[in-house]
């Protein structure tokens, strides 16, 4: 009998690394805070990318792969991009035959979106509720597993601590969060799936259960981080009760269209300034360019001439959030926006087959650097976790050790006081806008100096390999080298921790096949 | 605006539980898990008699009702405090107490596993690939979204934790298992126990209709669902 995987966080690329070993009859324990329904994958509006090719315009893999990467800014590993493009379409399929609610058109095709950065329609989407869909429907799946006695969950349990036996990973210590008792769960191997470090900034779109502080914990053991200094703003964002909302790209993906008032009158400024792709460049440049005429006006996303009928079948619940939220109907008024963050790039440092450093030890989903490079493609996330997750998952079975029972680790880094994690927030908020330069990371860096605590220390590792990275490319963009300059930096950020120190170095990306 | 959150605090499921309330000072927008947060982020965090006070345990994580965490009784109604406004509260005050038909964790945290345990021993699940119909789409899709929340089973007169009752949420969920199900042995076996743990049990109050904080249509789930584990429809 097999010692069972154990996988930290309950979102989507933990069900699909349950369920991937669940089906070869490998146990799986499943650790989250809080059930699948609360993960941040339930946020998830706008769809999931596939070149299925259903709308008739000659949409490929090969496509799909040209524009991540290109998207991406040469950052992203070709042969892991390869892979995922590649499996998408059966992804999706799988989703639909799991009972997936997707948008349907014609005759039983998957219908499908425009996003950005995206020359075809690939986007495949259950009106505006993609992730909280394709949950339901895994949950269900895993559901059956749990039953069988395949997956056990560990709900209510917090990841401590790795359990580690000569840097070989050999399980974790959790915590229940009920009772507060330290719990050793024994595994072959442990898949991280705890989503980005959005708890170092406080205030982005994400969940706030996604703190960041397992990627924290094993950063201080040693775990590298790469690519920490891509952060992802999502263009259309507003402010609500201290929290980024956000109105999904979809929103554009259909029809709505940005602008600022010039002369008395609406100037659609990306419209006129990229004409191919207008109001669906990459993330990262509508971003900029948002951020850019904000400075001097209001910029503001108009949906009123999206059809109702659009409205109601394709963007339901972004009406109603509107009213709720912002107290403004979309269909009736401009909406006014601002960039905010909303996903995180980089990550645990990942191989091909989601592979750490450390032997035993796994990573998948957004807490893991993969596929995305230095800037993300709206509708690549939900893609990534399935597939990166399924990934993790066959890699730790491949591998899956045997080697005893390891006893109880030294006690895990210490959890950063509130007043700590106030100033942690307000410094990283203020450091790493989307654009920096060398004199307000530095001063970033000296303010968290001495800060004791494992979330301060990654938020360092951030700090610092943003302010090594001497160039612009993709979400990283810096006032005072504002070129890209491949020469020195078409390469990974990595940083470390040796236990006494953070150093940042650069990597070769693995070239394509 | 000035406002006063009075919290039903309790350390524990054995401690004595007792009131404290805090003076807060935000907009008429603000929901009220924004007011938790912005209390839980005071240092030092000073009760309206001035007293230092704990943070307040609670879940919570979206913000924007779509993850369910945040399910409480606000002024005696249970809802999602990510989606209930100040605008709307009375007199510019909140009482807030903890879900009351879950074991009790800490202050406003209740232990809701009840629910998806009841899930997987109704073998809520699809034994095959789904079978979907175009005209039920839009109904498998609102059933898909139930948050877990709790609320529908707060307000049940016939759930209670430690019962049999599995409430609406059997319902709703049932209803996209049965809809998308190929005649199977598992089918039978789902429907036979839908039948005891939800048909039997429930009163046809309907309480959990109106009270779901997304407005899901409750009724029309489990009318079909029923059609479909009694009747056979």
């Amino acid at each position: 009998m097999s010692r069972p995987i154990v996988i930290v966080g309950a979102g989507l690329a933990g069900l699909s690394a349950a369920l991937a070993a669940a089906e070869n009859g490998i146990k799986a324990k499943l650790v989250s805070e809080l059930p699948s329904e609360r993960a941040q994958s339930v946020m998830a509006e706008g769809g999931i990318n596939a070149a299925l090719n259903t709308k008739g315009e000659g949409d490929s893999t090969e496509q799909h792969f040209a524009d991540t990467i290109a998207a991406a800014c040469g950052l992203a590993a070709p042969n892991a991009v390869r892979g995922l493009v590649e499996a998408a379409p059966d992804i999706v399929r799988r989703l639909l035959s799991l009972g997936v609610q997707f948008n349907m058109s014609g005759f039983d095709d998957i219908d499908l979106r425009n996003f950005g950065g995206q020359r075809k329609k690939r986007t495949a989407f259950a009106q505006s509720d993609t992730g909280k869909q394709i949950m339901a429907a895994m949950i269900d799946e895993v559901r059956k597993y749990e039953a069988k006695g395949l997956v056990e969950r560990y709900s209510h349990h917090a990841f401590m601590t790795l359990l580690l036996r000569d840097s070989v990973c050999c399980g974790c210590a959790v915590r229940d969060c009920y009772t507060g008792e330290l719990v050793p769960l024994d595994g072959g191997a442990v898949i991280v799936a705890t989503g980005g470090m959005h708890g170092l900034f406080g205030n982005t779109t994400g969940s706030l259960l996604n703190t960041g502080a397992a990627a924290a914990e094993l950063f201080r053991l040693g775990v590298p981080i790469a690519n920490a200094e891509f952060i992802q703003y999502h263009p259309t964002t507003a402010e609500h009760g201290g929290k980024r909302f956000l109105i999904s790209e979809a929103a554009r993906g259909e029809g709505g269209r940005l602008f600022v008032m010039r002369g008395g009158k609406p100037w659609y400024f990306m419209e006129e300034k990229y004409p191919e792709f207008g109001n669906l460049m990459p993330r990262d440049i509508v971003s900029r360019e948002v951020w850019e005429h904000g400075k001097s006006a209001q910029v503001f996303l108009d949906m009123r001439e999206i059809p109702s009928e659009v409205m109601k079948k394709k963007l339901s619940g972004i009406i109603d959030d509107c009213i709720a939220y912002l107290r403004i109907d979309p269909q009736k008024e401009p909406l006014p926006i601002s960039p905010g963050i909303h996903y995180f790039m980089g990550g645990i440092q990942v191989d091909g087959r989601h592979r750490t450093v450390f032997p035993g030890l796994y990573a998948a989903g957004e807490c893991c650097c993969q596929y995305h490079g230095a800037n993300r493609l709206g509708g690549n996330s939900l893609l990534g976790a399935i597939y990166g997750g399924a990934i993790a998952a066959n890699s730790a079975m491949d591998e899956l050790s045997d080697s005893a029972k390891t006893t109880m680790p030294a006690l895990p880094g210490a959890a950063a006081p509130q007043e700590a994690l106030n100033k942690l927030n307000s410094v990283m908020q203020s450091s790493l806008g989307i654009v920096r330069d060398r004199e307000t990371l530095v001063a970033g860096l000296a303010e968290l100096e001495g800060m004791p605590g494992n979330l301060p220390l990654l938020g360092r590792a951030v700090l610092m390999s943003a302010v090594r990275r001497e160039e612009s490319r993709g979400g990283h963009f810096r006032s005072d080298f504002p070129e890209r300059d491949d020469d020195r930096f078409l390469r990974a950020t990595v940083a470390r921790f040796d236990g006494s120190r953070i150093t940042v170095s650069f990597e070769k990306i693995q070239e394509g096949r | 605006m000035a406002f006063t959150v009075k919290i039903k605090r309790q350390e524990n499921a054995e401690s004595e539980s007792y009131w404290q309330s805090f003076l807060c000072d935000g907009n008429a927008d603000m929901s009220v898990a924004a007011v938790l947060n912005e209390m839980n982020r005071r240092v030092p965090l000073i009760d309206a008699d001035g007293s230092g006070a704990d943070p307040v345990a609670w879940e919570c994580g979206c913000l924007v009702r779509k993850c369910g965490a945040c399910a409480m009784r606000i002024n005696g109604l249970p809802r999602l405090a990510c989606n209930t406004f100040l605008r709307d509260l009375k007199d510019g005050a909140a009482t807030i107490e903890p879900l009351s038909k879950f074991p009790l964790v800490r202050d406003l945290v209740v232990d809701r596993g009840i629910v998806f345990n009841n899930l997987k021993t109704l073998n809520l699940w699809l034994d095959g690939e789904a079978h979907m119909s175009d005209w039920t789409h839009e109904l498998r899709y609102q059933s898909a979204k139930c948050l877990m929340c709790g609320c529908c089973l707060e307000v049940c007169p016939n759930f209670s934790p430690g019962g049999d009752f599995a409430g609406a949420v059997a319902a709703i969920s049932g209803f996209r298992v049965f809809d998308q199900s190929h005649q199977s042995k598992h089918l039978g076996e789902v429907a036979a126990a839908y039948r005891k743990r939800y048909f039997e049990g429930c009163g046809r109050s309907l309480s959990c209709h109106d009270i779901c904080p997304i407005g899901l249509p409750v009724e029309e789930l489990m009318v079909r669902s029923n059609a479909a584990a009694v009747w056979g429809r």
